[in-house]
């Protein structure tokens, strides 16, 4: 393939920013000097030269951050050191919504108006914006900074929220959560004069547990309690022992006692870790690489979880992996993390430094011959880049779109290998499987869902935050631990599972949340939201909202999907308006249609959820008659 | 001096020419469809199932000479034990499985996606869309004048073709074509996300100062007429285009030993368009700038008018 370049040159500045990630180009033919005596006639690298593709996202990346946006002659550079045509590096670039391949101004505050920050005053937040310094996209302070209106931050907790990224030679990002549009303004200011602190921020674990440091915790016990950045506390606290045991016993075993476990995914698809960490264990004997990821793109609204435990205890993602390595015979692992978690990736790539100098990642890790590493990658906003397969698309620097299944993950998943995709809090439960044993662990919570879960309470209660309890409670006793409904204290409808789960009535407050327990009622767990609102919310404007998300995180693949969110939200868009083309009849069908064909025809779980919560809330409340 | 003669750098062979091995034996599948048992040889799709059973399914982003992307959903079909439907133009057949083509669930979607195209796009050149709409009962108005949809201006950058993406249905032929599965230039790619997605060169630059080498490729598959030979958009635009006034006639490109076959199509003695049959094992359908778009010269005797 001859490459063709438009006559776009890249600036010094952007030059440098892809040179620091990607090392200094080597000929003339990726980039660099060239020598017509050496190399003038020669490509070198034979079948590696074209294989860069999957540093694709990182070179984006760093252009993003240190010049605030992706110019032609950027494109073009990128596209030369990977060997890569400018049409597809621009066409991956343009799929993520935090670059921008238009002139931004380098310091810009995304602010959440996703439905738990509606719950807590973010529409007066952004209104206060654009009263302050206009509206929304364009730039403000002198043409130095902007504000965005962003979708769910992952902050739910300490609603409502907003992130402030400063690019420039060293980027500062920090999270203002809850905000004000003075603190945002302020923010904004301080990053303009590059005086935005270096550390992304230092987020109080009790804001974020309420139940921290209390006993009876599992999942949560170290968090707030033991420094998240010391691996001497993490092992005094029980750290690694589940590691020396894995390897004590042996990937078989192991795989044994977390299928005896009975542990079920918590990324959302609720699919037995065991079976998955099986089928890869059984294709050891064909020599092919094998891959472990964790899934820690967390960008279902209302879900933070995640982070929680990452800024909180990030040893312990790293033992889960590493003993799921162990067990499928995987060399390399990943951790896909969503691009807003500025706080979570300082504390993961720490940990993994640290995990490495003490010989517990890397070669021979514990000097028990066990060979893994972890690479961290981050997102750049998109949330259909957790769907395991657009994750491995992305991976590799293609659009984050999803793939057909089959072929599974477990057959062709990340490069084309057999891969285990697992859910950040799925990982945690790993080492305390390990610990007490696969079959003590399946005797906690009820026969269908066994262990442990964490709950996103947020929206109208009392302390909003990540909760832990065995499996088994209900609805109405989690909303009690949690103080109980806030707002004006009537409950009007709890979310389940985020927007792509349901909605259910106080009526239902007694369901079991429990796998079973939700789908008896025709309602999911899903990433573990429980989002609440009280009756002085218009749940129009909050579907309305749902169905603007999709409508934006679509990656518009798949005809069903593309088209079907955008009609669904002016559907509801007319209903809401009382201008309903036919009657409200002829309307609501045609959304039950619509939501039947995207269900069914749909190449992803995105789709394919993209009208559940809407379809939800019209089974239980006559909301448009 | 016959040591000093120069060694063939490939030793002739001897003997007799050794037999080529037997074609592996593919191993059949044997499904069932709408109550039908069909056997198919391994590997094969249940769209190919379907074919063999005369069962017509409709596709769209479906070319028997690209791979398939899956993505227009048009040509879902019903899978016993699977909770969503399947794509049939992908998925393998797989022993024992048992398929409907025509249920209500098929009906359905199937009526959706075409009302989801044709309410967005411009469907008027695309050749399969009334017959399908038919089919399947489809009708896009009732989403309203306002539904949104992808209409733009069409972009004539260049004297050879153009591209009215207010056409484009998006099934990633072209991209296709461009790319791995034929030109392996890789001048258009899919950009933005969602609805706004859309075939782009690189920050959209006009194709003349893209990687495009003309060869056409990508008009050879655009089921929509979203990219056009410009001598049939002009025409088109005129109200001249007349293709029950068409003859088309197949023949040998005059340029290059590797003689690919060409149809020329030609009306009121002037030749309109270059295409090549998908199932010529020569071509598969691509051409490159010069049988696809260098014809004028058979007219010089007879210019064309103006
Ligand atoms: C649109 C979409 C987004 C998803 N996002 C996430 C996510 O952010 N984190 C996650 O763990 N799983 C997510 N999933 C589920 C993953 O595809 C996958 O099932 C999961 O990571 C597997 O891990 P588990 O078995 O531990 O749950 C998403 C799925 C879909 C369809
Ligand atoms: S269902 Fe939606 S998100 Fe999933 S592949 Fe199709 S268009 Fe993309
Ligand atoms: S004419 Fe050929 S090179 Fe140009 S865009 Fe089409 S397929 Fe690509
Ligand atoms: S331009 Fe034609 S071939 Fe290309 S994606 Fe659109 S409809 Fe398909
Ligand atoms: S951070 Fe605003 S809704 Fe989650
Ligand atoms: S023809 Fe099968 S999905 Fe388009």
């Amino acid at each position: 393939m001859d490459i063709h370049f438009t006559a776009d040159q890249p600036s010094a500045e952007e030059k440098a920013a892809v040179d620091q990630e990607l090392g200094a180009p080597e000929t003339g033919w990726d980039g660099g000097q060239r020598h017509v005596a050496s190399d003038g006639r020669v490509a070198f690298g034979g079948h590696d030269a074209g294989s860069h593709r999957h540093k694709l996202l990182p070179a984006l990346h760093a252009v993003q951050e240190h010049i605030g946006w992706i110019s032609p002659g950027a494109i073009n550079y990128i596209s030369q050191r990977l060997g890569l045509p400018p049409a597809e590096v621009y066409g991956v670039a343009s799929f993520y919504q935090l670059f921008s391949l238009t002139k931004r101004p380098p310091v810009v505050a995304h602010v959440c108006e996703d439905i738990a920050c509606m719950t807590r005053g973010s529409e007066e937040v952004c209104r206060k914006l654009e009263n302050k310094l206009g509206p929304a996209g364009k730039p403000c302070m002198g043409g130095k900074a902007a504000w965005l209106r962003s979708p769910c931050l992952g902050l739910c907790e300490r609603a409502p929220a907003a992130l402030v990224s400063a690019a420039g030679k060293s980027p500062r990002e920090r999270v203002l959560a809850p905000a004000t549009a003075d603190g945002i303004e302020e923010l904004l200011r301080e990053g303009i004069d590059g005086k935005l602190p270096a550390e992304s921020d230092a987020l109080s674990m009790k804001a974020s547990i309420p139940q921290a440091g209390s006993a009876n915790l599992v999942l949560l016990r170290r968090l707030g309690k033991s420094s998240a950045t010391s691996l001497d506390e993490y092992r005094k606290s029980d750290g690694y022992e589940a590691l020396r045991k894995a390897i004590e016993i042996g990937p078989e075993a192991v795989v044994r006692e977390v299928i005896d476990s009975k542990l079920l995914g918590r990324g959302g698809a609720a699919f037995p870790t065991g079976k998955k960490w099986e089928a890869l264990l059984n294709q050891r004997k064909r020599g092919r690489p094998h891959y472990v990821i964790c899934n820690a793109d967390e960008s279902e609204p209302g879900t933070f979880k995640d982070r929680v435990v990452m800024e909180g205890d990030p040893f312990a993602v790293l033992e889960g992996m590493t003993i799921a390595a162990l067990a499928t015979g995987a060399k390399k692992g990943y951790i896909y993390l969503r691009g807003e978690y500025p706080f979570a990736a300082e504390r993961l790539a720490h940990a993994i430094s640290a995990a490495r100098k003490a010989g517990l990642l890397g070669e021979n890790i514990l000097g028990r011959g066990l060979n893994f590493d972890i690479e961290l990658r981050r997102g750049a906003g998109a949330y259909i880049c957790g769907e395991e397969t657009a994750l491995f698309n992305s991976i590799e620097g293609y659009r984050g779109e999803p793939r057909n299944k089959p072929p599974f993950p477990t057959q062709a998943g990340l490069f084309r290998q057999p891969t285990s995709v697992n859910n950040v809090e799925t990982l945690i439960n790993v080492p305390e499987i390990i610990r007490m044993g696969g079959t003590a662990y399946a005797k906690i919570g009820t026969t269908n869902s066994a262990g442990y879960r964490l709950w996103c309470v947020c929206g109208h209660v009392a302390r909003p935050g990540v909760y832990e309890t065995p499996f088994g409670g209900t609805l109405r006793e989690l909303i009690q631990m949690a103080g109980g409904v806030a707002g004006n204290g009537r409950l009007q409808a709890v979310l389940l599972g985020g927007a792509a789960g349901a909605f259910v009535t106080p009526k239902e407050l007694d369901v079991p949340l429990t796998f079973e327990g939700t789908r008896a009622i025709g309602a999911t767990l899903g990433s573990g939201v429980v989002m609440l609102f009280d009756d002085s919310v218009d749940l129009k404007k909050i579907l309305l909202r749902i169905a603007r998300f999709f409508r934006d995180e679509t990656c518009g693949q798949c005809v069903p999907c593309r088209v079907g969110v955008v009609r669904q939200q002016e559907t509801l868009e007319r209903l809401i308006a009382q201008k309903p083309l036919g009657t409200t009849e002829t309307e609501v069908r045609m959304l039950r249609e619509m939501g039947q064909a995207m269900r069914d025809a749909s190449i992803c779980g995105l789709g394919q959820t993209a009208s559940s919560a809407l379809e939800s809330a019209l089974n239980r409340w006559s909301i448009f008659s | 001096m016959s040591d000093l003669a120069p060694k063939p750098l490939i030793p002739v062979p001897r003997g007799p020419v050794p037999e080529a091995p037997p074609p592996r034996k593919r191993a059949m599948v044997e499904l069932t469809i709408d109550g039908q048992k069909v056997s198919v040889p391994e590997g094969s799709t249940i769209l190919d199932a379907a074919r063999q059973l005369g069962i017509d399914t409709p596709t769209l982003c479906f070319l028997e000479t690209l791979a398939p992307v899956n993505v227009c959903r048009v040509c879902v079909v019903e899978l016993e034990g699977s909770r969503v439907l399947v794509p049939a133009c992908s998925r393998k057949a797989e022993p024992g499985m048992s398929i409907k083509t025509d249920s209500e669930r098929v009906r359905l979607s199937r009526r959706m996606v075409l009302e989801f195209l044709a309410s967005s796009v411009d469907v008027s050149t695309a050749p399969q869309f009334p017959g399908y709409a038919k089919r399947y009962g489809a009708d896009p108005e009732r989403f309203g004048s306002k539904a949104e949809t992808v209409a733009q201006p069409p972009k004539i950058d260049n004297d050879l073709y153009v591209r009215d993406y207010s056409k484009c249905i998006l099934c990633y032929k072209c991209v296709e074509a461009c790319g791995v599965d034929a030109q392996n230039t890789f001048a258009i790619a899919v950009a933005g996300r969602g609805f706004d997605a859309h075939i782009s060169t690189e920050f959209d630059t006009p194709l003349t100062n893209s990687a495009c080498v003309y060869c056409g490729n990508c008009i050879g598959v655009c089921p929509t007429g979203a990219l056009m030979f410009k001598s049939e958009y002009d025409m088109r635009q005129a109200g001249t285009w007349n293709e029950s006034r068409q003859t088309k006639t197949d023949t040998i490109c005059p340029y290059c030993g590797v003689g690919c076959v060409l149809t020329v199509h030609e009306q009121d003695g002037s030749i309109v368009k270059i295409t090549s049959p998908l199932d010529q094992s020569v071509t598969h359908g691509n051409l490159c700038i010069k049988g696809r778009f260098g014809y004028r010269f058979v007219e010089v005797e007879k210019p064309r008018k103006k």
